[in-house]
């Protein structure tokens, strides 16, 4: 097994709360608020947050370029919740801000309105979970996946957690409950999901 | 803040959706906000230098505390043609203020959209005795705390993130200092107590038992708690969460500064690098003048704003 070497990218928004659902899978994250902290990571989170801020400080402060390579070169896996997934995604037209678009699907912000829409629903994610507590803050909705994206969860109709190659994207926030299973998912874990006494059983931890 | 099982509602949510306006979803958005800074603004075009300038949400409200300290008069709630032009300038959540008390202030606020409200000190209180009871609410509330009993008592009352008071207004930041460095100091006290000691700091705190039971346990509010009045220049914001502040809300610091979008540009980045000097140097490098500050003594007592509330 290749040795895993997670961060979370610490701008802005829930970055402790999926540091700390690392660290209960025993892992120490990097907490990535440089261009050099990039360097090196096998597995980076772009956490809930503003997705308008994120951008404009991913910018501001020449993360974007780095976080590209790392993902082109083949070496680094990436998982967005929430303002993750959109900056993640490709957008929809006239919504700002630019995206990296490493997932082929429109994501589209704010999509079930302002603060007093948001909610949380237990939802089955099939084989990754059967009752995942699924908390949506000013979420977005995921349109159009190309058919190369493996949608894992759905909500209705309407996909809420996808993946690509090397990109896992969630419109809601696995890192505000106790449930780790999407988090050893993205880790490359694997199945199956022991919730107790797994600290000791994970081999080679970053 | 959640501790590690998870979010705990301290308090009872009286709402019939549960689904939709739980004391969790209220918290979540709350922690969204970690490490971004929150403005205050009076119009659209000053959200707009707000938003580029990296602000994580702004804070409609209708004079920046230090033109309210200066004109006196009666501060209420923006109106609501304000804080609409401001909810369609930018796409970052809006935040505004209602006065102590004033329920009604509220529930407009809330009927229009508002993503957070501040029952703020910095209005002119509407009610002596009483806050608002926020449970009831399907928004989300901020309260500012002057100490660890206060910060309590507003969460009881339904608050989901809370914000040193400080003096508002002023441009310095000695008095959120002190609020901040006296809820971490009572938090660390409480998490040294045996059990049977915690009824009796619970009295001495004038605060809710299971919120005492629950911060003994954790050593942080069950709520995001966030730094507030008189932070003017990015080091300010540094010093407050090298304090323990998980971010900061600038209002006069801003728009009283001779470059806003300069300075609210470099206090955003001091919030990310608080723990780097060298990087502070950077940041603090080439910003103008920063707004007038204010000595607390030329502050008479009762025109101290944190004195508003209990």
């Amino acid at each position: 097994m290749v040795n895993i070497v997670p961060g979370v990218l610490g701008l802005q928004g829930s970055f402790e709360h999926h540091a700390k659902s690392l660290k209960k899978l025993g892992f120490s994250p990097r907490l990535v608020i440089k261009p050099e902290h990039v360097e090196g990571l096998t597995h980076l989170i772009i956490p809930g947050g503003e997705s308008t801020t994120m951008h404009k400080l991913l910018q501001d402060y020449g993360l974007i370029q780095p976080i590209v390579d790392a993902y082109e070169s083949g070496s680094l896996h990436l998982f967005g919740t929430c303002a993750g997934a959109i900056l993640l995604g490709r957008a929809g037209s006239n919504d700002p801000p630019p995206r990296f678009g490493f997932a082929d699907v429109q994501v589209d912000r704010n999509a079930y309105g302002r603060q007093l829409d948001s909610f949380t629903e237990t939802i089955s994610l099939g084989e990754l979970e059967q009752n995942f507590k699924c908390v949506f803050i000013r979420a977005p909705k995921m349109h159009h996946p190309s058919p190369l994206l493996k949608v894992l969860g759905t909500r209705g109709d309407e996909p809420i957690l996808i993946e690509g190659d090397r990109v896992l994207l969630a419109t809601f926030h696995p890192e505000l409950t106790n449930d780790l299973s999407i988090h050893r998912h993205f880790l490359g874990l694997g199945l199956p999901l022991v919730t107790t006494g797994e600290r000791a059983k994970i081999p080679n931890r970053g | 803040m959640n501790d590690e099982q998870g979010f705990v509602n301290p308090s009872h949510d009286g709402n019939n959706n549960p689904e939709g306006s739980t004391f969790e979803v209220k918290v979540g958005l709350a922690n969204m906000l970690k490490g971004g800074v929150i403005m205050d603004v009076t119009t659209a075009d000053d959200a707009k230098i707000a938003e580029d300038a990296g602000s994580a949400a702004v804070m409609a409200l209708e004079r920046v505390p230090a033109d309210i300290r200066k004109q006196g008069g009666v501060a209420r709630t923006s109106t609501v043609e304000r804080i609409e032009s401001i909810m369609n300038a930018v796409t970052i959540p809006v935040m505004a203020k209602a006065r102590i008390g004033h329920f009604v202030e509220a529930e407009i606020l809330q009927a229009l959209g508002a993503d957070f409200v501040d029952e703020s000190e910095v209005l002119t209180p509407a009610d002596e005795e009483h806050h608002i009871a926020k449970n009831s609410f399907k928004v989300p509330f901020v309260c500012g705390a002057r100490d660890l009993g206060e910060a309590l008592r507003r969460i009881g009352e339904g608050a989901a993130m809370i914000r040193t008071k400080g003096e508002p207004g002023t441009g310095n930041i000695v008095e959120a200092v002190r609020h901040m460095r006296l809820i971490q100091s009572q938090m660390r006290f409480l998490t040294t107590l045996r059990d049977e000691e915690l009824m009796t700091e619970a009295k001495n705190l004038r605060a809710p038992f299971d919120l005492v039971q629950m911060v003994a346990r954790t050593g942080t509010l069950p709520v995001p708690n966030f730094a507030a009045g008189g932070i003017a220049t990015p080091a300010d914001a540094a010093l407050m969460m090298r304090l323990g502040a998980e971010s900061v809300f600038v209002g006069s610091g801003i728009f009283k500064s001779s470059d806003p979008g300069k300075t609210g540009r470099a206090i955003v980045r001091a919030v990310t690098h608080f723990q780097d000097p060298a990087e502070l140097v950077k940041i603090s490098r080439d910003l103008g003048d920063p707004m007038e500050g204010l000595e607390m003594a030329s502050i008479a007592d009762e025109e101290r704003m944190q004195e508003r509330g209990w």
